[in-house]
């Protein structure tokens, strides 16, 4: 857990990229923003030439792991890797062992949060008992529990049956929740390994179409509209799946979308060696998917960037690509990656990144004090980044307990120097706390 | 050459080059002592992870012949069944001092996987619904000994090329040797984008057939009968299944090959099988020659 501390004293950093000014962290606050601010008595300085700052970021979909697979990350490895990112807040996805379908546990991983102090961590409730995609579980015990739960997803798998999306997305209302829906139409994924198209047919891997994941959003987003819901749209992946949220958007239907940092870099022609390091769901696509999700998330038609942050043990990426599991580590590499992508491109400026990486999650997910502008009075909750210090990305030297990085090897543009939680360091110098 | 993973990895003078050998090697097979020392004091693995008796037993010939030492690491009955992981069998080979691997696997891709992790040849023998390589080269020496050429030859491949490894090896190689290959097979059964493949593609069988010099069947599994890819087992033998009517619809020297093992009656008649123009048998004899070039040529380097 990060040590108490007293003020710090931020100098010369450029918020959301503008020009630089000195900011006063105190009391969990942000208590002076100006030029040639003077210290307070036992405050702290911390370097902020050069460096971009940003309110702390808000992952709306994070794998943590535990309980039950403590052996790929737990609740505290995984929120050391979230400050290390950048993040204050992450979303705990509900597909642990046991599934967090009930208050109990998603208390439990509230509560371990808590416990190891490196960032909010808000529990998914699953969508399902069990994630099987037959009877709703406790979704308002789990709303109301200490945890308060407003997101639901069974993420991983699709809740696949109309009926039953259809009654969550009603029964949610109640709560101010929303369902965030895994797109994936499970018939048409059976035994899937990868992108259905040209490489997938020359690897002999059984594909993965597009339509399998748009039939879906276009599905729940008419649902969505009939019944009145909010629906949020896990790791879109295709062109088409950007158009038709685009068409949803345009007739009315309160749908979000999220995009992760690996479908916004990378393709599928990563598999023809067959490693599983870039093995995922939703696979890697083609070059025109990248392309229209880049420009999807520039126009807004896709809200947010989250990570699919997907921790696995060495052991489970070294063997045959059909036995691997899908995931990839992403909460250290996100905001690099977005800077490669999206700032560096010229789609998208420093305060669009802090609205997609920070306000529009923390507004998706109902998470209070997160996602706020960097004014004074506000949340203590800053991210100082470096956007011009690459580096090579090396899984062995995250923070994360496990290493499965599709980067590896790549060279990323910058890094998280510090992070504050409330006011509170847990990163410094660019060292987890 | 240090592995043999994809016949896309083969240039044409490569594939020549084996086919070539497989010719001076088959002599020995007509000798009445079939051994050579070539490759006295390697050895040299058969990992096979799928049943599969006939490509095991021709690997082993093959090594035999050329005084390898052969060891048959089957996953029945090994520490395999007991889930070692493909890895850690590769780190046990390769601390055994394997020369050679040939591996068979059910998953696309566990060969081009080993090769990473062993400093030995791997010899790719099927993997998945990805490549069968050894396959694809005896089939084209088949070809070449039967009608004396491979460029400007007519080839269709006929049946499952969805599901075949060996439709794509074929098709790698044989373009690679400049034959002309269509594939034909119900819209089910070819991938997505085999308008980018390099060759035609048909649904109609007899319209394929007169412009055909040689044909290869292709064998559907018992699974894709119940999983919608066809109606029935008659209404894809009607289409797509070779027959006395359709082999005398072919030029009078064109032949007929099948992979084996065949289902008489739904994709092959009995008539057409044991016809003098099927080279089903020929092709097993061949596939030790064609076996014994790629192990020369991989591990009689050194």
């Amino acid at each position: 857990m990060p040590d108490t501390h007293g003020p710090h004293l931020i100098r010369g950093a450029r918020p959301l990229g503008g020009d630089p000014v000195d900011i006063l962290l105190a009391d969990g606050l942000i208590a002076e923003i100006g030029t040639g601010l003077t210290a307070p008595e036992g405050a702290e300085a911390v370097d902020g030439e050069g460096l971009v700052a940003l309110p702390g970021l808000v992952d709306l979909h994070t794998h943590l792991r535990e309980p039950g697979r403590e052996d790929a990350e737990t609740v505290e490895t995984g929120s050391r890797s979230a400050a290390m990112g950048g993040y204050t807040a992450v979303h705990a996805m509900a597909n642990t062992d046991p599934v967090a379908d009930t208050a109990g546990v998603v208390e439990q991983v509230w509560r371990l949060g808590r416990e190891a102090g490196y960032c909010d961590v808000r529990p998914v409730g699953a969508v399902t008992v069990g994630l099987a995609g037959r009877r709703l579980s406790e979704i308002g015990a789990m709303a109301k529990s200490a945890a308060a739960v407003r997101v639901f997803s069974d993420d991983g798998i699709c809740v696949s049956d109309a009926l039953l999306m259809r009654r969550a997305l009603e029964y949610v209302k109640a709560f101010d929740g929303v369902v965030a829906q895994h797109a994936q139409e499970p018939r048409l994924t059976e035994g899937a390994q990868m992108n259905e198209g040209r490489v997938s047919d020359r690897l002999g891997l059984p594909g993965w179409p597009a339509v399998a994941e748009e039939a879906i959003i276009a599905r729940d987003c008419l649902l969505a509209q009939h019944v009145g819901s909010r629906l949020h749209v896990c790791h879109v992946s295709t062109s088409g799946s950007v158009d038709i949220i685009r068409w949803a958007k345009a007739r009315g239907c309160d749908v979000t979308a999220e995009v992760t940092p690996h479908h916004l870099l990378l393709t599928e022609e990563l598999v023809e060696n067959y490693d599983p390091i870039y093995k995922v769901n939703p696979p890697l696509r083609t070059d025109e998917d990248v392309r229209a999700l880049r420009e999807g998330l520039a126009d807004g038609t896709i809200d947010v960037v989250a990570t699919d942050h997907a921790p696995h043990p060495v052991e489970a990426k070294e063997t045959e690509w059909s036995t691997a599991a899908m995931g990839m580590v992403g909460l250290e590499t996100a905001l690099a990656v977005v800077q490669r992508t999206m700032v560096d491109t010229g789609l998208l400026t420093w305060a669009d990144v802090a609205d997609r990486m920070s306000a529009a999650p923390a507004r998706i997910g109902r998470v209070a004090d997160h996602g706020r502008g960097l004014a004074v009075g506000e949340p203590a909750n800053v991210v100082l980044y470096d956007p011009a210090a690459p580096y090579e990305a090396d899984g062995a030297a995250m923070v994360t307990k496990s290493s499965n990085t599709p980067f590896r090897g790549m060279t990323l543009p910058g890094r998280v120097r510090a992070t504050f939680l409330r006011g509170a360091p847990t990163v410094l110098a660019g060292e987890i706390k | 050459m240090r592995h043999l993973l994809s016949t896309g990895d083969l240039t044409r003078d490569e594939a020549v080059l084996i086919l070539d050998t497989a010719a001076e090697l088959a002599q020995v097979g007509d000798r009445s002592v079939k051994k050579l020392p070539t490759l006295r004091g390697r050895t040299v693995v058969n990992l096979f992870y799928e049943d599969s008796t006939r490509t095991r037993t021709s690997f082993e010939i093959a090594a035999k012949r050329l005084s390898a030492d052969v060891v048959n690491f089957s996953a029945k009955g090994s520490s395999v069944s007991k889930g070692e992981s493909l890895k850690d069998t590769a780190l046990t080979l390769q601390a055994m001092g394997a020369d050679g691997v040939v591996i068979r696997h059910g998953a696309s891709g566990a060969a081009h996987r080993l090769a990473g992790w062993v400093d030995g040849s791997v010899l790719n023998a099927g993997d998945g619904t990805h490549e069968h390589p050894t396959q694809a080269l005896l089939d084209a020496y088949t070809v070449r000994t039967r009608l004396g050429r491979l460029e400007g030859l007519r080839v269709a491949i006929v049946g499952d090329i969805l599901h075949s490894r060996v439709a794509r090896s074929n098709v790698l190689l044989l373009t690679t040797l400049g034959a002309h290959v269509t594939l034909v097979a119900p819209p089910t059964l070819l991938p997505v984008s085999v308008h980018t493949w390099p060759c035609e593609v048909s649904y109609d069988l007899d319209a394929v057939l007169p412009k055909t010099d040689v044909v290869m069947m292709l064998r559907v599994q018992a699974e894709r009968m119940h999983a919608s890819f066809f109606p029935s087992v008659r209404e894809y033998s009607r289409g797509y299944g070779m027959d006395g009517a359709r082999l005398d619809r072919m030029p009078r020297d064109a032949i007929v090959m099948h992979p084996g093992p065949m289902v008489r009656g739904m994709e092959i008649s009995a008539e057409v099988a044991d016809s003098p123009r099927c080279t089903v048998v020929e092709q097993v004899a061949n596939g030790v020659s064609l076996r014994m070039a790629v192990l020369y040529l991989l591990l009689g380097g050194s």
